[in-house]
C-alpha cells in the first residue's frame, strides 16, 4: 500500500473522523445519562462521579473509538504534516459532529450552532493555508 | 456560565492543543510507521514528547468529559476550536512567528464562531429517548438522576 499520496492522506484523515465522531456521540450519550457532575459530586463526592463514569458501558465504547482515533492520529502523523492532518480532522469533525448531535442525540443545533461550527470549520481551514 | 465553568473551558482548549503539538514533535523523531510495524506505536509512547503529549491529553479529556455533563457536544466542541486561535498567538507574541492575513481571517472566524456558541445556551432542552429505556441507566444511582433532572429544571 503506497502511503505517500494525497489520497491515502485524506484517507486516514476520513478514518479519524469517523472514529473521532462516533467516540464524541457516545461520550456525550453516556456523560448525558450520567448527569452532571458537579451534582453528583456534591452528593456522593469525586469517587462516585467516578463511579457512576466508570459503571456506564457506553462511556468504554465511546473511549473504545477514541482510541482508535488517537493511533490513527499518530499513524497519519508519521506519514504526513500535523499542520494538514489536526486541522483537516479537527474541523471536518465539527461538521460531522452537529450532525451526529442532531440526528442521534437529538439536540437542538440551531441555528447560532450550525453558523459558529461552520465559523470555527472555515476559521481553522484559514489558518493552515 | 460560572467563572469555574469557564475555567473548565479553557482546559479543554490548552490540553488539545498543546497535547497535538507535543504529538507531533514526538511523531517527528519517532518516524513513519509502516503498515506491517503497528506496534511501533506503542514504542513511541516511550518518547518523552508524546508521554507528555498524551498527559495534556488526559488533562483535556477529563475537562471535556466534565463539560459534557453540563453543556451539549455542539457547545463544546467549538470551545475546543479555540485551542488552535491560542497557539496561533502564542507563536505570535511568544516564538515571534509571523501571522499571515489568512491566518488572521482564520482567528477572526474561529473566535466568531465560539463567540457565537458561548453566548446562547449550554445545554438545550431535548428529550432523553435513550436515558429511560437503557440498560446502563440502572448502574446510576436512582437519588442522583433524580436530582440532576431537579438541577436542570431549576
Amino acid at each position: 500500500m503506497n502511503l505517500s499520496g494525497e489520497a491515502a492522506v485524506w484517507s486516514m484523515i476520513g478514518v479519524i473522523v469517523l472514529l473521532a465522531t462516533a467516540g464524541d456521540v457516545l461520550l456525550a450519550g453516556a456523560i448525558r445519562q450520567i448527569g452532571d457532575f458537579d451534582v453528583i459530586r456534591s452528593h456522593s463526592g469525586l469517587k462516585g462521579a467516578v463511579l457512576a463514569v466508570l459503571h456506564n458501558g457506553r462511556f468504554f465504547s465511546g473511549v473504545l473509538c477514541m482510541a482508535l482515533s488517537f493511533f490513527s492520529l499518530l499513524f497519519a502523523l508519521s506519514w504526513a504534516d500535523v499542520s494538514l492532518v489536526a486541522p483537516a480532522s479537527a474541523a471536518l469533525t465539527f461538521v460531522t459532529n452537529a450532525f451526529a448531535a442532531k440526528w442521534i442525540l437529538k439536540e437542538n443545533v440551531d441555528g447560532r450552532r450550525w453558523i459558529a461550527a461552520v465559523c470555527v470549520c472555515a476559521g481553522v481551514f484559514f489558518l493552515n493555508r | 456560565m460560572t467563572f469555574r465553568r469557564y475555567l473548565i473551558l479553557g482546559a479543554v482548549m490548552i490540553g488539545a492543543s498543546v497535547g497535538d503539538t507535543f504529538l507531533s514533535k514526538g511523531m517527528k523523531q519517532v518516524g513513519p510507521v509502516s503498515l506491517h510495524h503497528l506496534l511501533t506505536l506503542l514504542i513511541a509512547l516511550k518518547n518523552p514528547w508524546v508521554f507528555s503529549g498524551i498527559a495534556f491529553l488526559i488533562l483535556f479529556f477529563a475537562s471535556y468529559l466534565t463539560a459534557l455533563s453540563w453543556a451539549d457536544l455542539t457547545f463544546v466542541l467549538p470551545a475546543t476550536g479555540f485551542g488552535y486561535v491560542i497557539v496561533a498567538l502564542l507563536s505570535k507574541f511568544w516564538l515571534h512567528e509571523t501571522i499571515s492575513a489568512e491566518r488572521w481571517v482564520g482567528i477572526a472566524l474561529i473566535t466568531l464562531g465560539v463567540g457565537f456558541v458561548t453566548h446562547g445556551p449550554s445545554y438545550t432542552n431535548h428529550n432523553h429517548p435513550d436515558t429511560d429505556d437503557d440498560s446502563d441507566a440502572d448502574s446510576n444511582p436512582p437519588e442522583l438522576t433524580t436530582a440532576v433532572k431537579e438541577e436542570r429544571s431549576a
